[in-house]
């Protein structure tokens, strides 16, 4: 038998019962459309968290204050307040492999301009902190070295802050109060957009650290150092000496756990991907179990279909067609239903997907390479449930098939 | 050379236990090219076993079965499709046509499974046989749409295509009433004409009347098996049926005027 006259045997009998071989391809329609919405989905995500990350700088290493332990009790991650000024000034001094540094000390404040007030982030930075999160200016000036070293009381606004305070109109050169403690706006920065964590990177105010930390906190302490590599190959190389030059500061004897934390870019990067490796685990068990049920549903109608054309097999095998035969034309029906239950599924993923995006506002990716693997996984669907009932079909006595009602 | 032989050919039914059905009891049937039989016999005679056998549907138990010269004992299961395909055409009781086909595809279907030999235009072939069965007309029609003579004359076509050695036909006017049975019948004579060997298996002795040679099986046994001298035509049996019912049907209109 050519192809052509299996494959119209093939349609000619899904067709005859349309309705039926519908319900049977439902369970590959709805694994296929899920796995097709979700992984488009989960890549439009994942592929503008990765974007994101990479926009918080290049070669960026953030140190953290460590855990405090009181007699084996953990007051968690940040409770002990041992990266200070000292520390700052020291790693500015020994380290080697940086391209920046920055402190960065957070302090919170009604900002008051005008009539208008708003609530907000003040960070203190370094000069280089512009460098450090490959940020950049959209009017008037960073802070300078003078301003650090003679503590002035300049202010750099972020997008949004700026909105805020000042709408349409030019904050540079404006005044400002923060906790009643006047500013003047130096510049405002390019706009950035939210981070990973969904927060709005433009609301803020960025100050010299020294005037933040004399005026607005302890003089001390510093909640985190952001420092900017020389190369990404030198991360590790700058991480290390980081750690040495600070348990050397901080005297910590060998053997004794360290009382701050390096985090690096890459370590965000590996906990996105691997949540995004949760979710394909998680999708791909998804499309395996309606796959599964799908095929089944598949092999219980190819099972029916049989029983229903036994006579026609029966004269199939009389007028000389070998089980080859009778095996080709089931198994290519089968694959045919499920190819086609993929076909759905495809599209309706895809739709479903675009609908979703346009609900909540996110893009969608959709993979060719996800998309073929759909469509063919559900035809190997096809071959592996439907050869049992085509065996059974190509076994039949023809004197047997030929009498049966 | 014949083209059927069959040497004391015995086949027994195991139907499990102890139990065994001797459906033939050593059968030795000769028949040649050309010929039109008649093989007739109650229900359990073993004449729809000897079917069976003859067309390479069965293997005997004991026996040698000859087919053109072919020794069919040893051939495999592809082997027999393919003698199947090649030269047997099968005519069943039930019509069985391929439902939701064409009446043409269903000619074709012969041809697409033959694979001894290429076939250039299987249409043209089914067309050729639809023709020769005189249903030019009926081509595209699917079996629902046909009347019973009709789909068993498209088997029959069916049967042609393949130019086999034997057609095969199991009770083919089982289901058909006497008008067109014998229509059906005189496509077979017409046919047996042309020089191609039928071999039928009926009950009805009006049928068998139609072939040229009877042969009686009761029990597994041969009893009878003899040349009929005097072939009814079923044609001239059509032309005499059509002639009385012209004239009832004339019969019938008088009464009414009257």
């Amino acid at each position: 038998m050519k192809w052509k006259n299996l494959i119209k045997v093939a349609f000619k009998s899904i067709m005859k019962n349309r309705m039926r071989s519908l319900l049977t391809v439902l369970g590959i329609i709805i694994g296929v459309g899920a796995v097709i919405a979700l992984v488009s989905i989960g890549q439009g995500a994942s592929a503008s968290i990765e974007k994101q990350i990479s926009g918080l700088g290049s070669n960026l290493l953030m140190i953290f204050p460590g855990e405090r332990r009181t007699g084996g009790v953990s007051y968690g991650a940040q409770s002990h307040r041992s990266i200070t000024l000292d520390d700052y000034k020291r790693l500015e001094q020994e380290t080697t492999l940086l391209k920046g540094i920055s402190p960065m000390i957070r302090a919170g404040g009604q900002v008051i301009a005008g009539d208008k007030n708003w609530a907000t982030n003040v960070s203190g930075v370094s000069p280089s902190y512009l460098e450090i999160r490959d940020w950049g200016m959209d009017k008037g000036e960073f802070i300078t070295p003078r301003d650090v070293l003679s503590r002035r009381k300049v202010a750099v606004l972020g997008k949004t802050v700026a909105k805020e305070l000042f709408g349409d109109q030019d904050p540079v050169g404006q005044r400002i109060r923060i906790r009643n403690i006047p500013f003047v706006v130096n510049g405002v920065l390019k706009e950035r957009g939210q981070s990973v964590m969904g927060q709005d990177q433009d609301d803020v105010i960025l100050s010299p650290y020294t005037t933040v930390l004399y005026r607005m906190s302890d003089g001390q302490n510093i909640n985190t150092i952001m420092v900017s590599a020389i190369s990404i190959e030198k991360m590790d190389a700058a991480s290390e000496e980081i750690k040495s030059i600070l348990r050397s500061a901080h005297k910590i004897q060998p053997g004794e756990d360290d009382d701050f934390n390096i985090r690096s870019q890459t370590d965000i990067v590996e906990t996105a991907t691997s949540v995004t490796g949760i979710m394909t685990m998680v999708l791909s068990a998804i499309a395996g179990v309606s796959l599964l049920v799908g095929g089944i549903g598949i092999m219980n109608i190819m099972l029916v279909s049989v029983t229903e054309r036994t006579r026609e097999i029966g004269i199939r095998l009389a007028i000389g067609a070998r089980g080859g035969d009778i095996l080709i034309q089931f198994l290519i029906e089968a694959v045919i239903l499920s190819m086609l239950g993929g076909l759905i599924g495809i599209l309706s993923g895809i739709g479903i997907g675009k609908l979703i995006s346009n609900l909540i506002n996110i893009t969608t990716i959709v993979d060719p390479f996800i998309v073929f693997g759909a469509f063919f996984f559900s035809g190997a669907v096809g071959i592996f449930f439907g050869f049992y009932p085509a065996m059974k079909a190509s076994r039949l006595n023809p004197i047997d098939a030929l009498r049966y009602e | 050379m014949h083209t059927i032989d069959l040497q004391n050919i015995t086949k027994v039914y195991d139907m499990g236990g102890d139990v065994e059905v001797h459906a033939l009891r050593g059968v030795n049937l000769q028949i040649k090219k050309g010929e039109f039989v008649a093989i007739m016999g109650a229900s359990g005679s073993g004449k729809s076993t000897l079917m069976n056998m003859i067309g390479c549907l069965d293997s005997p138990t004991r026996g040698d079965y000859y087919l053109d010269g072919v020794y069919v004992n040893t051939l495999d299961k592809h082997e027999l499709a393919d003698i199947r395909n090649k030269k047997i055409g099968f005519v069943f009781q039930g019509f069985n046509l391929i439902p939701r086909t064409t009446a043409l595809e269903n000619v074709e279907l012969p041809l697409l499974y033959n694979r001894t030999e290429r076939i250039k235009d299987p249409k043209k072939l089914a067309v050729e046989a639809l023709i020769r069965v005189g249903l030019k007309d009926r081509m595209d029609h699917e079996p629902n749409r046909l009347s019973g003579g009709q789909q068993q004359r498209v088997t029959i076509a069916r049967a042609l295509v393949n130019q086999p050695s034997i057609i095969l036909a199991d009770e083919p006017t089982g289901n058909l009433d006497s008008v067109t049975s014998i229509e059906v019948m005189s496509v077979f004579q017409e046919l047996n004409q042309e020089g191609i060997t039928i071999i039928l298996v009926t009950h009805e002795h009006d049928i068998a009347d139609y072939a040229k040679r009877i042969i009686m099986l009761r029990d597994g046994h041969i009893i009878k098996d003899e040349p009929i001298t005097n072939v009814r035509s079923a044609k001239d049996d059509l032309a005499a049926l059509q002639n009385e019912r012209n004239i009832r049907g004339l019969g019938e209109k008088e009464e009414m005027t009257l």
